[in-house]
């Protein structure tokens, strides 16, 4: 995404239509060549997510030339053999730990985010900052009192100690959001509500909300993008039964043979639901991450 | 998503996303999501390997075999399943009935008290000929006589080579090959403009890659880690001049980026046609032989491992099936274990799949078979001879204190392997030289070997 910022406002001009100043035309032949800049940049950063895409639909033997082929009878063999293998309860265990643990993250962080922005108290800073802090320890010196406890108290290989630790990964982040997005909203509205007596669950739904809907949506994406991408976690507290769809996805990494066009498959399906959702909730998106940004 | 108009829509978006999390949490058991059966349930790690693959696709063999058990298998790429596995055996973590583990595990977590003895179940199983399984390969899988994990594979290494291209240059391997040679064959037809490589050799870090081939090459050379009293050994005349040799020539007729190229961009190289030589595992065969993955199928020989100061330079390596001894269905994952490492199994997967693709190295049998043999004809005997001539007791020219070719079984060696090796990488991609790798690689040996001296 930010390989596309320096953007200038003036489109690829695809419509020669005459511009009469020539002060302006030299702007646009800079405008021109940052555009073509960008593009070039943007097809960089896209290209392993191309590749992938592309690969998912080749033969293994097809996958494998140097230099990679790109004409090619596209097949969907690779899809058939990713989900015919038992996919469906790693995409259901994913989608418990990202819905669950995103819904406890927002249902938790938002009273913690008005309390810190709205009501603030005493030590506000410290208490931000004392959230923020927990996402400093590196996670791998974490994981074995995590795999240890896990396992004395029997939650090993269990879905709901994904969900409970994925809320606990991502709360700091989304009480921070959501405090930005608190402070966005214009005193007045609110004084103007409770002047009319509105109570507080009152003024927090119904006002606050929906000015804030783009704000809590990016929030909740990032959550969800967080926790359905975790594979650290994923792959040490999880065996047969809780395993999440990253470590379905490495299971087709082999160090004998080549498998990548099952593995660009495998790695396409694993990211769908991703980007579909963040392609629905695009608007929300920018507007949301631009809100808490200007702050 | 367009922007909801007052309470019912948003009542209906909250409400949506809670049916959801509702329905597939309602449909999960306490674990997860996976389905259930009535009897016992055996949960098998193992390494995605395609020859495990295909024991996979055939469990329902097995759980027509044995009615009452379902298997349910945890699939993980070789370092993410044996830091697993050694992360839940260690601590007692008890997820797993049965684990693929090697010969670089299978003693020391003998010794430990972690594996359940097998020869019990192994004698107590009619028609389960142990005796069977190449000598050097059992071996390497006991403790005190018995065995604790059993072979599925096995593997040693070997030198494929491009025939076509060695005739168009007028050449020819010799049939036991020295090093020497090999560095001459592979400056012969290195030709970097036609995209050929004269050699592949391994230069990515990490003690299963850079390091195998190199181990094998120093044992050749007269080289070792250690002397007897645990000094270091890695600035001795043997040891810096196979790394030397080694970084020599990979940097002059090696593959270009050596320094990132594991066996698997090797193994891509060569079934490619990028490279005239590789010497890596025995394990290649199964890509490189495979039209549908390999250009350069049928067109390869195999020559013996290279040797050097010792008659045999090949390593010895094998994926085995053990029980941990916290696994409360001990009996059951038996009977799993001798189902995928009998001889039946062979013969099942060459019925489904082709003789092409049985599982190599374990057995005797396996070898003698002649429909494998047919299939296997170019590298069968490289491969047997390979193992057979292993020793892991002995692997050098000298005395060492410790077991194994290829890797050193202590534990200490996954990290002290992988810092060494980063310093030979380093050599190979010509950031520092063999001297500075080799003194720095010393450093961290000998911390290693004053542990030793201590305790012993």
């Amino acid at each position: 995404m930010t390989a596309t910022a320096p953007a200038p406002r003036t489109r690829p001009a695809a419509v020669p239509t005459p511009r009469p100043a020539p002060r302006r035309r030299r702007g646009s032949v800079g405008g021109t060549a940052l555009t073509v800049l960008t593009w070039a940049i943007a097809l960089v950063f896209v290209s392993p997510a191309l590749w992938m895409v592309l690969t998912a639909f080749k033969t293994e033997g097809i996958a494998q030339t140097d230099p990679p082929t790109l004409l090619f009878q596209p097949t969907l063999d690779q899809f058939r053999n990713v989900v015919g293998a038992d996919f469906m309860p790693y995409v259901g265990n994913s989608l418990i730990a990202t819905l669950a643990s995103t819904a406890l993250v927002l249902v938790l962080g938002t009273p913690a985010a008005y309390a810190l922005s709205i009501r603030p108290v005493k030590r506000t800073k410290d208490v931000l900052f004392f959230f923020i802090s927990t996402k400093m320890l590196p996670l791998v010196a974490v994981v074995v009192p995590i795999y240890v406890a896990a396992a004395e108290v029997g939650m090993l290989d269990n879905i709901w100690t994904l969900v409970v630790l994925y809320t606990a990964m991502n709360l700091p982040i989304a009480v921070w959001m959501l405090r930005s997005f608190f402070l966005e909203v214009p005193a007045g509205v609110v004084e103007a509500a409770q002047m009319e007596g509105a109570s507080l669950p009152r003024v927090l739904w119904s006002v606050m909300l929906p000015i804030m809907a783009p704000g809590v949506a990016a929030t909740a994406l990032i959550c969800m993008i967080f926790s359905w991408n975790e594979f650290f976690f994923a792959v040490n507290l999880t065996a047969s039964q809780a395993a999440t769809v990253p470590v379905y996805l490495v299971g087709f990494i082999t160090s004998e043979g080549l498998y990548w066009a099952q593995l660009a498959a495998a790695a396409t399906l694993a990211s769908l639901p991703i980007v579909v959702i963040g392609w629905m909730a695009q608007r929300q998106l920018v507007r949301g991450l631009s809100m808490g940004a200007v702050k | 998503m367009p922007r909801t108009k007052g309470r019912p829509g948003r009542f209906a978006a909250l409400g949506a996303l809670g049916a959801a999390v509702s329905l597939v949490s309602g449909c999960a058991g306490a674990g997860g999501v996976a389905a259930g059966g009535d009897g016992t349930t055996l949960v098998v790690a193992i390494v995605s390997n395609p020859q495990m693959e295909d024991a996979i696709s055939l469990r329902s063999d097995f759980e027509e075999e044995y009615p009452g058990i379902d298997l349910r298998f945890v699939t993980l790429p070789e370092n993410e399943a044996r830091a697993k596995i050694t992360t839940s055996i260690a601590t007692g973590g008890g997820e797993f009935d049965a684990v693929m583990i090697s010969n670089y595990e299978t003693r020391m977590w003998a010794e430990n008290g972690w594996l359940e003895n097998l020869q019990p179940h192994i004698d107590a199983t009619e028609g389960y000929d142990a005796g069977d399984f190449l000598q050097p390969i059992r071996e390497s899988l006991s403790y005190r006589g018995d065995m604790y994990s059993v072979p599925f594979y096995g593997e040693s290494s070997f030198l494929a080579y491009r025939k076509d291209l060695f005739d168009q240059a007028g050449l020819e391997m010799p049939a036991d090959p020295t090093w020497a040679e090999v560095a001459d064959l592979a400056a012969e037809l290195h030709d970097p403009e036609s995209g050929t490589a004269g050699i592949c050799l391994r230069g990515l870090p990490g003690w299963g890659e850079v390091l195998a081939p190199f181990n094998s090459m120093l044992n050749t050379f007269g080289g070792r880690w250690y002397d007897q009293q645990w000094n270091a050994q890695l600035t001795s005349p043997e040891f810096r001049r196979t790394a030397e040799f080694y970084v020599n020539l990979v940097r002059e007729h090696g593959q270009p980026g050596a320094a990132n190229s594991g066996f698997g961009d090797c193994l891509t190289r060569y079934s490619q046609g990028n490279t005239a030589m590789f010497y890596d595992a025995t394990a290649m065969v199964s890509t490189v032989e495979d039209p549908d993955s390999s250009k350069v199928a049928g067109k390869s020989g195999y020559a013996p491992a290279p040797v050097s100061e010792t008659d045999y330079g090949g390593w010895l390596y094998t994926w085995s099936l053990a029980i941990p001894e916290t696994s409360e269905h001990k009996d059951e994952a038996w009977r799993f274990l001798s189902w995928m490492t009998d001889k039946e199994y062979t013969e099942k997967v060459a019925e489904e799949y082709g003789w092409e693709r049985v599982p190599p190295g374990n057995r005797i049998s396996t070898f003698e078979n002649p429909q494998y043999q047919d299939v296997a004809s170019a590298y069968a005997e490289p491969m047997r001879e390979g193992i057979a001539d292993a020793d892991p007791k002995d692997p050098g020219m000298r005395p060492v204190p410790y077991t194994g070719v290829q890797f050193l079984a202590i534990p200490e060696f996954q990290d002290l392997g992988t810092r060494v090796s980063q310093q030979l990488s380093a050599a190979v991609a010509g950031q520092i030289s063999v001297d500075e790798a080799l003194e720095q690689s010393q450093q961290y040996a000998q911390s290693v070997g004053d542990s030793y001296k201590e305790t012993r």
